[in-house]
């Protein structure tokens, strides 16, 4: 049965209902986010309540047992590990996108973004699993313990490739015709046409790639708790076991409670911040057209 | 294609950009080869449909399959409701670029880029403790649906904002209500784009492992309801490959069955909307 309306200026009560309705639905969707936000606060509330921010900067180390809390040991994991895997993702993810646009024949490239768009797909558990049997006992053979910064490092990098090239893909497509026709016309090869023209111009698209990969970097968890030890210590050398921050919760959470429990809320929310924020500097970022 | 004058400096970058593709590629290859050839010798029924024995060393993975379905089927029933509904509020109640929509834009952005394992802790805190479901596929799928949304919503708002509007304007010639219109013109017409949203949501949540450790917990056995603890795929993986020692043969075959599962629906998933945006007309 077909609802018909009487006035097309009027609606009829199944209209006016059908409006509340999806205007309730999208209202509790537009909340989740603050009652993820008020949930995580107030779970860490206990711990933030007693000492505040401070206790995660100045305690005497990880020892939740007993009341301390300093995250800075696994913050510098974190941070070491995203930028180990941005220095290595950047780079191959940006030829894999020159290589997609300027130099594959035609036959190459669908296959090429194929791969990237798979590789994307595959779950962190597979990496880690992979990065587990695979390249933590190469690594060990090469210097002992192998489970380490390093693996985290690799494995890491090969999970936000695939974000990378494709935006960068992406970017690089967006370059208008005319300056590459420009570059052919002043004599420019086409590795002077690749990096003097294409990817300065393609830059804000390539930065904000290169922002997202960063934040999935920060974000990911179960890869990093397979291949990089989990040990709470500031990374010494590239071959030293070390936990994640993400890691560090998914390993305690099970067993945690009151202050300790809080205390990992409180890590969570302060990786949520600092993924809210590579997020949207990569937004503001990848907005502006090339200059 | 252009292809201007080659010198030496150039011949070095072409070598450069090729080697560089090639290693990506090869790892990719790797890994998926190392998967097969030791996952292939479990791609059996008997490892498909039987339960876990031993921690999981012997056995399936039969009953973490139903736990995933189950887990699934219930992130999709959140998911879908609310995401459509959303989706259509955004498209066919708000301005473009309005308050509504850039509010609930701006969340939807910031949501998809929480990281999953902050997920998992807001799934425990909302609805293992406060709504005192405990470790429960309830509990899992729930927090996965809130996961899943972004992306579903923003493919289904794609697929309906791309209905011409001559449409939306004959059925109201016609004289049609709203919701007709929306039951009977919009939603056929977004259908592919809301089925791609789906699979692209139903593969990142057959991925998610962190938000489901402690949400839907690690109980192995046949779930009885949706009130019972169960292990996803993904979840089984981690276990057994890092708590069960010896259980990386069972770990191979069920990593080998969740990559073929999310291959198959990637694919399907990006099949359909390159044919969405491969200019076929709307009309079926």
């Amino acid at each position: 049965m077909i609802w018909s309306a009487n006035s097309i200026s009027s609606p009829s009560r199944a209209d006016a209902w059908l409006a509340r309705l999806l205007g309730a639905v999208a209202l509790a969707v537009a909340v989740l986010l603050g009652l993820v936000l008020a949930f995580l606060s107030k779970e860490s509330w206990p711990v933030l309540r007693d000492g505040g921010w401070a206790h995660f900067f100045r305690d005497d180390g990880w020892f939740p047992a007993s009341g301390q809390f300093n995250l800075l040991p696994m913050l510098w994991a974190t941070l070491a590990a995203s930028i180990g895997a941005l220095a290595i993702a950047v780079p191959l993810g940006l030829l894999s996108a020159v290589f997609s646009r300027f130099y594959a024949p035609p036959w190459l490239v669908a296959p090429v973004r194929q791969v990237m768009a798979l590789l994307a797909g595959i779950p962190s558990v597979v990496y880690g699993f992979w990065g587990l049997t695979v390249i933590v006992p190469l690594i060990a053979a090469w210097e002992p313990p192998g489970a380490s910064l390093l693996a985290g490092m690799l494995i890491l990098a090969l999970m936000v490739l695939p974000t990378v090239a494709l935006t960068g893909e992406a970017a690089l497509a967006a370059v208008p015709a005319s300056y590459l026709r420009g570059a052919a016309a002043l004599g420019l090869d086409r590795k002077g046409m690749v990096l003097r023209v294409a990817l300065p111009a393609a830059r804000h698209g390539i930065l904000a790639g290169a922002l997202l990969a960063a934040a999935r970097a920060l974000g990911e968890t179960m890869a990093l708790l397979m291949v990089a030890g989990n040990v709470v210590q500031t990374p010494g050398s590239l071959f030293d076991p070390v936990r994640a921050l993400t890691a560090n919760i998914a390993l305690e959470m099970a067993y945690a409670e009151g202050n300790h429990r809080a205390g990992l809320f409180a890590s969570g929310l302060l990786l949520m911040a600092m993924v809210t924020l590579l997020t949207w500097l990569a937004a503001r970022g990848g907005g502006r057209s090339h200059a | 294609m252009l292809k201007p004058v080659s010198r030496c400096g150039d011949k070095l970058m072409t070598i450069t950009v090729w080697l560089a593709v090639a290693l990506v590629v090869g790892l990719f290859l790797w890994m998926l080869a190392d998967l097969a050839v030791h996952g292939i010798a479990k791609l059996n029924g008997t490892f498909l449909f039987s339960a876990p024995e031993s921690s999981g060393r012997e056995g399936g993975i039969g009953t973490i399959l139903v736990s995933t379905l189950l887990i699934l089927a219930v992130a999709l029933a959140a998911a879908i409701p609310l995401g459509f509904g959303t989706a259509v509020f955004l498209s066919e109640y708000t301005r473009r670029g309005g308050p509504a929509a850039r509010l609930i834009g701006m969340s939807l952005d910031v949501l998809a880029g929480v990281p999953s394992i902050v997920f998992g802790l807001f799934g425990n805190a909302l609805f293992c403790v406060w709504l005192g479901f405990g470790f429960s596929i309830l509990s899992g799928g729930l927090t996965l649906a809130c996961m899943m949304l972004p992306i579903f919503i923003r493919a289904t708002e794609s697929g309906l904002s791309a209905v011409p509007a001559d449409w939306r304007l004959g059925a109201a010639a016609l004289g049609l209500t709203r919701a007709a219109t929306l039951w009977r013109v919009l939603l056929p017409a977004a259908a592919p784009a809301m089925t791609a949203g789906l699979m692209l949501s139903t593969g990142r949540a057959l991925a998610e492992t962190a938000a489901l450790i402690f949400t839907s917990g690690y109980v192995d056995r046949m779930p009885g309801s949706l009130f019972d603890s169960g292990r996803a795929l993904a979840v089984h993986i981690y276990d057994l490959s890092m708590n069960v020692t010896g259980g990386d043969a069972s770990a191979y075959g069920a990593a080998l069955v969740l990559v073929v599962l999310l291959l198959v629906i990637n694919a399907a998933a990006s099949n359909l909307s390159h044919r969405l945006l491969g200019g076929r007309t709307i009309a079926s």
